[in-house]
């Protein structure tokens, strides 16, 4: 059975319609006096640290805060340049509030139309009267694969699973 | 009183001059180059010091003060001050897009002879012939002209503040100055009443000097093109400086851009 499947996949073109990117992202518990929960950005580069695709990116959008806190969005500096600045926010489908320390799992379908190729995955987080992390890990498409990596600081344990 | 006395009165006149504006730093420094979200604002210092960035001397008059917004309209500044030591101005960004302030100014000196006196007068060009006599000899006029800028971005950056004017020395930014991190080269030129500008000796002056004991300075030639290169190893804020001197004529461009870190 799963010779046949192999040999159907193959047969398809490779932006096949089940793949997925699936993130688990662990926001690290700090303890001080004033904490926020950090912006955090995620997305996808070419080799070559070029802009691929936007996946994700968690800031403060609670309605009563002035400026639905687009304000601090420019601090999330690589994203910022690489894509932020020439989008409207929020953005459909990349949009998300901000998140509590913890593990938090999250789910590309189609890896969000990335042709097959090798690529890198880029997390940002930036926090409020803290620091700023930012992780690259690099990943084929849409080749099975598990990466995990650690964050030091801002950012705590980074997996990537490609699920083609 | 013969020609090279009065050349050396006129020469000595410029210095004093270029020592009150040259020996020291003139810049404007906003409080943000890279701004997120909608109707932001920036608070903006203006001074003449010796330490970068700190205002210590003199503070930077604000006449000759002019905001472009994006759309290449003018702003008026908001709560314009001037202090001991700085000069400061707000500007809300209402519009998305590249802002750029400048302080342009121009002045003229003369030396002539009035009945055997040497005489000396500095002024505003539009005054030169109504303030200095018909009948003045041996008149040299010198002509000093400086341009003050700094550009602030909200959201994505824009170019149209950035056409030059064609007047004085400026800066062509091939490399936008608000999209500027460290570890990159940036890519400017600069103009001379609107043509390339060859030659020119430039120097960029990292800030924070007053904690470190070796200035940093760079100092780039431009190209037959006026073309030249300017790599940002650090990232921080930087004073631009450049000057154009020939006979009777001094034109001098000062820019304040920030470095982002990567």
């Amino acid at each position: 059975m799963r010779k046949r499947i192999a040999a159907l996949l193959a047969a398809v073109p490779a932006t096949s319609l089940a793949a997925n990117l699936a993130l688990t992202i662990e926001i690290p518990k700090v303890t001080v006096a004033e904490y926020h929960r950090p912006y955090v950005a995620m997305w996808i580069e070419k080799p070559d640290q070029t802009f691929a695709a936007n996946l994700a990116v968690w800031y403060d959008t609670r309605p009563k805060t002035t400026d639905n806190g687009t304000t601090w969005l420019k601090d999330l500096r690589q994203w910022w340049r690489k894509s932020g600045r020439e989008l409207t926010m929020p953005a459909d489908g990349v949009s998300g509030a901000t998140r509590p320390p913890g593990i938090h799992n999250v789910v590309f379908a189609n890896g969000k139309g990335i042709q097959p190729g090798s690529y890198l995955l880029v997390v940002e987080a930036v926090r409020e009267v803290g620091g700023r992390e930012l992780i690259r890990i690099p990943f084929e498409w849409p080749a099975k694969s598990t990466v995990s990596t650690n964050g030091k600081t801002e950012l705590g344990a980074i997996t990537l699973t490609v699920k083609p | 009183m013969n020609n090279s006395k009065l050349t050396a009165m006129a020469a000595s006149m410029m210095l004093l001059f270029s020592n009150s504006m040259y020996a020291h730093r003139a810049w404007i420094l906003p409080s943000a180059t890279v701004l997120s979200g909608a109707d932001k604002w920036v608070t903006v210092d203006a001074a003449i010091s010796n330490d970068l960035f700190y205002f210590e001397h003199h503070p930077m008059r604000l006449e000759g003060l002019i905001v472009y917004a994006p759309d290449g309209s003018t702003v008026k500044p908001e709560s314009p001050n001037t202090g001991k030591y700085r000069s400061t101005f707000d500007v809300q960004l209402t519009q998305q897009g590249t802002y750029k302030m400048a302080i342009a100014t121009q002045s003229v000196f003369a030396t002539y002879e009035l009945n055997g006196d040497v005489k000396r007068w500095r002024g505003a060009e539009a005054n030169l012939k109504t303030e200095v006599p018909a009948n003045a000899q041996k008149l040299q006029v010198n002509r000093m002209t400086q341009r003050i800028e700094s550009f602030v971005t909200a959201g994505k950056p824009t170019r149209t503040v950035l056409t030059p004017s064609n007047k004085g020395l400026e800066l062509w930014p091939e490399t936008h100055p608000n999209d500027l991190a460290a570890g990159e080269t940036a890519k400017f030129a600069l103009l001379l009443d609107g043509k390339p500008a060859a030659g020119v000796a430039v120097t960029v002056v990292p800030g924070g000097n007053r904690y470190r004991d070796n200035l940093k300075e760079v100092h780039v030639k431009t190209d037959a093109a006026g073309k030249f290169s300017i790599p940002f190893a650090e990232p921080g804020m930087y004073w631009l400086n450049a000057t154009v001197a020939s006979e009777g004529s001094r034109s001098s461009y000062i820019a304040t851009l920030e470095v982002l870190p990567q």
